[in-house]
């Protein structure tokens, strides 16, 4: 029976995997051995009863460094931001109850954007199960919908074959979270171990080599087309397939858009790059969707965010559709030609095919295109209205800490208004350096993220784009980084709100501001003061309150590098998210400021 | 919306029929009825699932239904291309002017009567979903007390075994 080679198929199998095979030694031993021979280097977790017993052995670990954090949210979020640096499956841990209920927002939001990830929960002992012992939760229950699989171990024997299947799912075909939930008396017990040579799951085959004739035939549509556009996702990234992309792009002459998800995944810099789709896309992105006669899906799912009213999206186009989950294909848009593989193997087979389209003759002309393309650039580039005199603009900010920093830093974003400025005013020029929680939107994701991020990446600068809410959800991980040395860089975008539900109040509820105050720096109100919470966990806290400090202060905060540094930038409050499509409405009615849509003078 | 029956091939263990079910309830996917059971392999057990569904959401019942890591195949049979079968029990007032009319009925459909009560008789009939749909509608208006169905179970006709090559190697 076919089967896969087990291990962490998106990082590396330790060489010393079957070091102990046959040793007897308890279950909790067993565990830690596993996850050395799925060649963990990281795991972020807090102990508790349940797991205790995991914990002995782990302190004696040669290979597996364990963070104590401050929440198992942050435990969760910080193994996100390690998946999404560096690729590899990042591994969180949590005791029974509470421990393992507190891990399922990081679960979902893994679950939602496609992040490799295996939780470790401990458990009751097997006897006490269904008994609603202290500290019970049914978290494998809990947890079904919102991973790609889960465990419940009672047997310690169960323990390095469920371990090597969870890194096997988590880390292939399309990446996701998996849950082991394992019983104290599990790991308490006595067993042999044996490291399983081969992961064998007749339920689980994901496919990677796409079928050449739905290649060819996309090929073929791209030469043939007039207005094709290349609709970039995360499935790009994760698929580590930049160059391949890079290679089409320039092979096709086509214009290329990337999500969310996808920003650096070709250079912002490229000439046919038209900048992000969406509810606040770009208008030369979105516009080129709507006009397009060819839309090639990578890595893609036709989100709503991005699709607007799904009846008006893009009406004049073909849809071809590579994804590596073939349940994406067809499931918001019928896909005229559906292409199952992973993202690498279809753009290099893409590439081929196109190539031998080209050498025998057929090439797309684009001129006309591109001549109206670079027309919707030229017309609604991408900007914002300054703030009043004495003020500071957020975008301003956004842009001068990317523009400092570099493109070679990695900056991880909350979720709000900070965060699609983020998306928009940093250019991004490598995949893997701009992070944040897209599906499931988690306010909070930011300095966990930001955390686990830079234990993946040392050597690189990080910086946290965080918004004044989300910060206050999870800034007490700031303890761990100081107390780890992991000194990452925090920008606080502090408008004193919530924003983004504040600029949706501003236009669709007369201005009625309910409950979206949070008294954190406007009228000089400081509850709490950003700079003496930063000081109060040893980080360095700066403010920024006027426009001629900005760049001053960014400096500042890059000659820090012992500890982390807080930055609390006050800015203008009714700055706005421009453009928008708002939610249930057609991408035809972009919006590129209040009340005001971009007017067409030629027809197609 | 027309019915469907799919015929999944899912590993013998505590909770797969809790990921089955949930799937179903999360995506909106309409069951119209499940039964569940093992198979001639030891940790393999069928599930025949009945869905309400049109073309284009079937296809996205069964990707998704093929994303649980528990689900090692599945196979939609035509009700022409397999043999479907399901249980029904049904509880009928009989008494002693309507009993030989019950039992009349019995006779033509080749059910059998299992219980029998002064004034009820219990009947055991297997059949395919519009056999049995007949045979209430008959029995009807003598007033029908209790009823249960088993669900509909089904195997393709002909000699081949979904699950032999299920679990032959991809």
């Amino acid at each position: 029976m076919s089967g896969h080679r087990s291990g962490n198929d998106a990082g590396t199998t330790s060489p010393s995997a079957h070091a102990h095979d046959g040793e007897a030694m308890t279950g909790a031993a067993s565990l830690v051995r596993s996850l050395e021979a799925a060649g963990v280097d990281v795991v972020f977790g807090i102990p508790g009863g349940a797991i205790l017993p995991l914990y002995d052995p782990l302190m004696d670990s040669p290979s597996v460094r364990h963070i104590l954090v401050r929440h198992e949210q942050g435990a969760g979020h910080a193994a996100e931001g390690y998946a999404h640096a560096t690729g590899r499956v990042g591994v969180c841990m949590a005791t029974s109850g509470p421990g393992a209920t507190n891990l399922v927002t990081p679960i979902a939001d893994a679950y939602m954007d496609s992040v490799p990830m295996v939780a470790i929960t401990g458990q009751v002992p097997s006897a006490s199960i269904g008994t609603d012992a202290f500290q019970e939760a049914d978290i494998s229950g809990i947890t079904i919908p919102i991973t790609k699989h889960n465990y419940l171990v009672t047997d310690p024997a169960d323990i390095p074959r469920a371990v090597a299947e969870a890194f096997h799912i988590a880390g292939t075909g399309r990446p996701g979270p998996v849950l082991v939930d394992v019983s104290k008396d599990a790991l308490q017990a006595m067993t042999r171990f044996q490291w399983p040579d081969r992961v064998d799951l007749p339920g689980y085959r994901p496919v990677a080599r796409p079928h050449g004739k739905q290649v060819r035939e996309a090929a073929r549509l791209l030469v043939e087309s007039s207005r094709p556009v290349l609709y970039v996702g995360g499935g790009v990234v994760k698929a580590r397939a930049s160059a391949e992309l890079r290679r089409l792009t320039d092979l096709t002459g086509a214009p290329v858009v990337t999500t969310l998800m996808a920003r650096g995944a070709l250079p912002d810099s490229h000439p046919q790059h038209l900048g992000m789709p969406g509810m606040h896309g770009t208008v030369a992105a979105v516009t080129a969707l709507q006009k397009a006669d060819l839309i090639i899906s990578l890595g893609a799912r036709f989100d709503d965010r991005v699709t607007g009213r799904l009846s008006s999206f893009a009406p004049h186009a073909t849809i071809v559709h590579a994804d590596i989950d073939p349940a994406e294909i067809s499931k918001n848009r019928v896909a005229d030609v559906p292409i199952v593989g992973d993202a690498k193997d279809v753009i290099s087979e893409l590439v081929l095919a196109v190539e031998a389209e080209h050498a025998a003759g057929r090439r797309a002309d684009l001129g006309a295109w591109w001549t109206q393309l670079d027309d919707f650039r030229r017309t609604y580039p991408l900007g914002y209205t300054a703030a009043p005199p004495g003020e500071v603009s957020p975008q301003h900010v956004i842009q001068r800490i990317g523009e400092i920093s570099g493109p070679e830093s990695l900056y991880v974003a909350g979720v709000g208004q900070h965060q699609m400025w983020a998306a928009q005013f940093v250019r991004y020029e490598h995949p893997n350096t701009w992070i944040n929680s897209g599906g499931l939107g988690t306010m909070g994701f930011s300095v966990p993220a930001a955390m686990g991020a830079k234990v993946g990446m040392p050597d690189r600068t990080v910086w946290a784009i965080d918004g004044d809410g989300c910060f206050q959800m999870t800034n007490q991980e700031l303890a761990t980084c100081v107390i780890n040395d992991i000194p990452i860089k925090v920008a606080i975008i502090n408008n004193s709100s919530l924003g983004m539900v504040r600029q949706w109040q501003t236009l669709f509820y007369n201005e009625r501001y309910s409950n979206t105050d949070l008294h954190t720096s406007a009228n000089n109100v400081r509850i709490p003061d950003f700079v003496k919470l930063a000081e109060a966990y040893g980080c360095v806290g700066l403010r920024c309150e006027r426009p001629e400090d900005v760049d001053a202060t960014i400096e500042k905060a890059m000659s820090v590098n012992d500890v982390p540094v807080v930055v609390d930038f006050v800015v203008h409050r009714d700055a706005m998210v421009w453009p928008m499509v708002p939610a249930g409405v057609s991408n035809d009615d972009i919006q590129v400021a209040r009340g005001l849509s971009p007017t067409w003078d030629r027809e197609d | 919306m027309s019915k469907h029956t799919l015929s999944v091939l899912v590993e013998n263990r505590p909770g797969v029929l809790t990921r089955v079910a949930g799937l179903f309830a999360r995506r909106g996917f309409n069951i119209h009825s499940l039964a569940v059971g093992p198979t001639e392999v030891p940790d393999v057990s069928r599930m025949t699932v009945v869905v309400d569904v049109d073309e284009l959401p079937l296809e996205q019942v069964t990707k998704q239904l093929n994303k649980l890591i528990s689900v090692i195949k599945i196979v939609e049979l035509e009700p022409s291309a397999s043999v479907q079968r399901e249980l029904l029990l049904v509880k009928v007032k009989a008494d002693l002017q309507t009993r030989t009319h019950v039992l009349e009925t019995v006779q033509l459909f080749r059910a059998k009567v299992v219980d029998v009560a002064p004034d009820a008789v219990t009947i055991e009939a297997t059949g395919n979903a519009e056999k049995l749909e007949a045979l209430l509608k008959v029995l009807e208006p003598f007033g029908i007390r209790e009823l249960v169905q088993s669900g509909l179970v089904a195997l393709g006709r002909g000699s081949r075994s979904i699950t032999d090559r299920a679990l032959r190697s991809a």
